[in-house]
């Protein structure tokens, strides 16, 4: 089993509070794997330390099996990881157009380039209009991203992600705050995502999990609960009783 | 129609559009080289406004595309006047050309050195910080006032004919259509440094950092290329300063230099280039209408000008003055293609 994305024994403290204790995750290589937990479960935090955001105090980060635990965010993007974010954060005054253009010209490493004109490179123009197909944003690409509705800046999200040609992709809540209306083609756009492509899902919604995923993770209280295939999870004992609450609260700390 | 466009050819030619000239473009140069011919008594305020209008243009770079806020550009200025009145007044580069390149050089080295503690904060730390730093810069051109000539000044800069050809005249002849030159050159350059990759990547962080990261954009090499960047402009434009009143005192480093060119690029506008020129002429009309008027208070009417102007909101002000021309445009437009023009 070859690893796309791994953990070893990472650990993130804010002061007195653990909110990632021991966390050893395993991310197989072209795996649809979902990390789920109640809210407080410190989900977004593991993204923000996969992703370089924030440091950890200990433990290890796998890349295809080099170490990025203190690569900087922007060469981990460079190196493959890539991830959306549970609120959309784009470029309210650029166009799509420009935010995929801005992807592709650093992924194929003409991102500095000082004297060249934005759209005289051919090849750089062919990935982003057939990125901006594939997400249906032809038609609105010279729109201001602030003006464009709801549902079409949640699509250029992970538009952008796929821009810069992830091995991993973090998908954070892709459907989070989608009106129900366009919500179907967030989810087509997540189900086609292509196949060579590794994806962690970060969600809440059980329904898009266990339709999406072929491996999940439970996180309670910054730690590692259960790990295992979608139908072994949903009947474990354990995880059933952080969802329906009937784990005494003791035993969940800061939620 | 031109028949079947491909989705990528489309891509290239909006990318490639807002680079394009606009015909506003070239009547405002036209109209710049006009004011040259039409009124030879005024050379030495519209150099002026030149030298505040690329002042303000290297204050556009960082602020208007990058969004770093400074209150202390005439860090860059000063060391651009002082470097070019030096080099003048000892004769180290004699050929005026040269001399305001090194000046903007020298300027540069400043920025860079100092680009390391601007970008480290937010807006009000880089604030401190680049205030601070041109505060520094003024006490050591005063420490060694064997060099500077400290509150005098620079004393006799004689300068060299630009390019051995065109002699500096007393009636700013010459200082003028230099200006209008370097002007001219500078901003060709930063107009496509802006429309290149790198220019859009500056107009992403400002947009949002955490996004620009987590695209691969290497935030902090950008912030301070562009820094660095922009210092050299000012240094050239404080070198122009230099070199045009052949004049170099402590006062290129006062923080009311700084402070007036914020002002006088939000009068203009940031993130389009035009903003610092557009601001710098305004600032000079106002500042002369006003102190003809009212000779002790003209900075309180620039004030309230400025604040109507932000209360306002420029794309407001922008849409009440534009509406009689765009109406006009449009029904101008409108008639020709009732003509029957094939367009």
């Amino acid at each position: 089993m070859t690893l796309a994305l791994q953990t070893i024994g990472l650990e993130k403290h804010f002061g007195g509070l653990n909110v990632t204790r021991n966390l050893s995750l395993n991310v197989e290589a072209g795996a649809r794997h979902a990390l789920i937990g109640p809210n407080g479960a410190g989900k977004t935090t593991v993204i923000n330390l996969l992703t370089g955001v924030l440091k950890p105090n200990s433990g290890r980060i796998l890349l295809e099996g080099r170490d990025i635990t203190n690569t900087p965010v922007h060469q981990r993007v460079l190196r493959g990881l890539s991830r959306t974010f549970q609120i959309n954060q784009l470029y309210a005054d650029l166009t799509p157009l420009e935010t995929i253009g801005l992807a592709v010209s650093e992924r194929s490493g003409h991102g500095g380039d000082w004297w060249r004109r934005m759209g005289t490179r051919t090849d750089i123009n062919d990935e982003i209009a057939e990125n901006l197909a594939r997400f249906h944003l032809l038609d609105v690409m010279n729109e201001p991203t602030g003006r464009l509705p709801y549902g079409k800046q949640r699509l250029l999200e992970i538009a952008v992600a796929i821009a810069t040609r992830p091995r991993v992709l973090l998908l954070d809540e892709p459907a989070a705050g989608v009106p129900e209306s366009e919500r179907h083609d967030i989810l087509a756009v997540v189900a086609n995502l292509p196949r060579d492509v590794t994806v962690l899902l970060i969600e809440h919604d059980m329904d898009l999990v266990f339709s999406f995923a072929d491996r999940i993770s439970v996180l309670v209280s910054g730690a590692l609960l259960v790990e295992g295939p979608p139908d072994e999870v949903a009947r474990d004992p354990l995880v059933k009783a952080v969802y329906l609450g009937e784990t005494p609260m003791s035993e969940l700390p800061d939620v | 129609m031109t028949g079947m466009t491909t989705p990528s050819e489309n891509v290239g030619f909006h990318a490639r559009r807002t680079a394009r000239w606009h015909a506003g473009e070239v009547v405002f140069w036209i109209v710049l080289i006009g004011c040259g011919l039409l009124f030879p008594s005024r050379y030495l305020i519209m150099t002026e406004i030149l030298r505040i209008g690329l002042f303000a243009l290297s204050l556009d770079l960082i602020l208007g595309y990058a969004g770093i806020v400074s209150l202390g550009h005439a860090a860059f200025f000063g060391v651009g006047a002082y470097a070019a009145g030096l080099l003048a007044l000892h004769g180290i580069v004699g050929e005026p050309v040269l001399a305001l390149l090194v000046a903007g050089l020298a300027a540069a080295v400043l920025g860079f050195a100092t680009s390391f503690l601007v970008i480290r904060g937010v807006d009000l730390t880089r604030l401190m910080v680049t205030l601070g730093i041109a505060l520094l810069m003024e006490a050591l051109a005063e420490r060694f006032s064997n060099i500077t000539g400290g509150t005098d000044g620079l004393q006799g800069i004689v300068m060299q004919p630009i390019l051995g050809l065109f002699e500096f005249d007393l009636f700013g002849k010459t200082g003028f259509w230099y200006s209008v030159a370097v002007l001219f050159v500078m901003f060709l350059l930063a107009r496509r440094i802006v429309h290149s990759p790198f220019g859009l990547s500056l107009r992403a962080i400002r947009n949002n950092p955490l996004r620009a990261s987590a695209v691969g954009i290497p935030v902090n090499r950008r912030l301070v290329a562009v820094y660095t960047l922009a210092a050299l402009y000012a240094g050239i434009a404080g070198g122009l300063f230099a070199q045009t009143t052949q004049l170099a005192s402590l006062d290129v480093f006062s923080f009311e230099r700084s402070a007036d060119l914020v002002l006088v690029l939000v009068l203009g506008g940031t993130g389009y280039l035009y903003g610092g020129l557009i601001g710098a002429v305004v600032f000079k009309i106002l500042q002369e209408f006003f102190s003809t008027i009212t000779p002790q208070y003209w900075q309180f009417w620039i004030g309230l000008v400025l604040v109507t102007i932000v209360l306002i909101g420029r794309e407001r002000l922008e849409r009440w003055v534009m509406f009689v021309p765009r109406r006009a445009m449009r029904a101008l437009r409108r008639s020709k293609a009732e003509g029957g023009g094939a367009t």
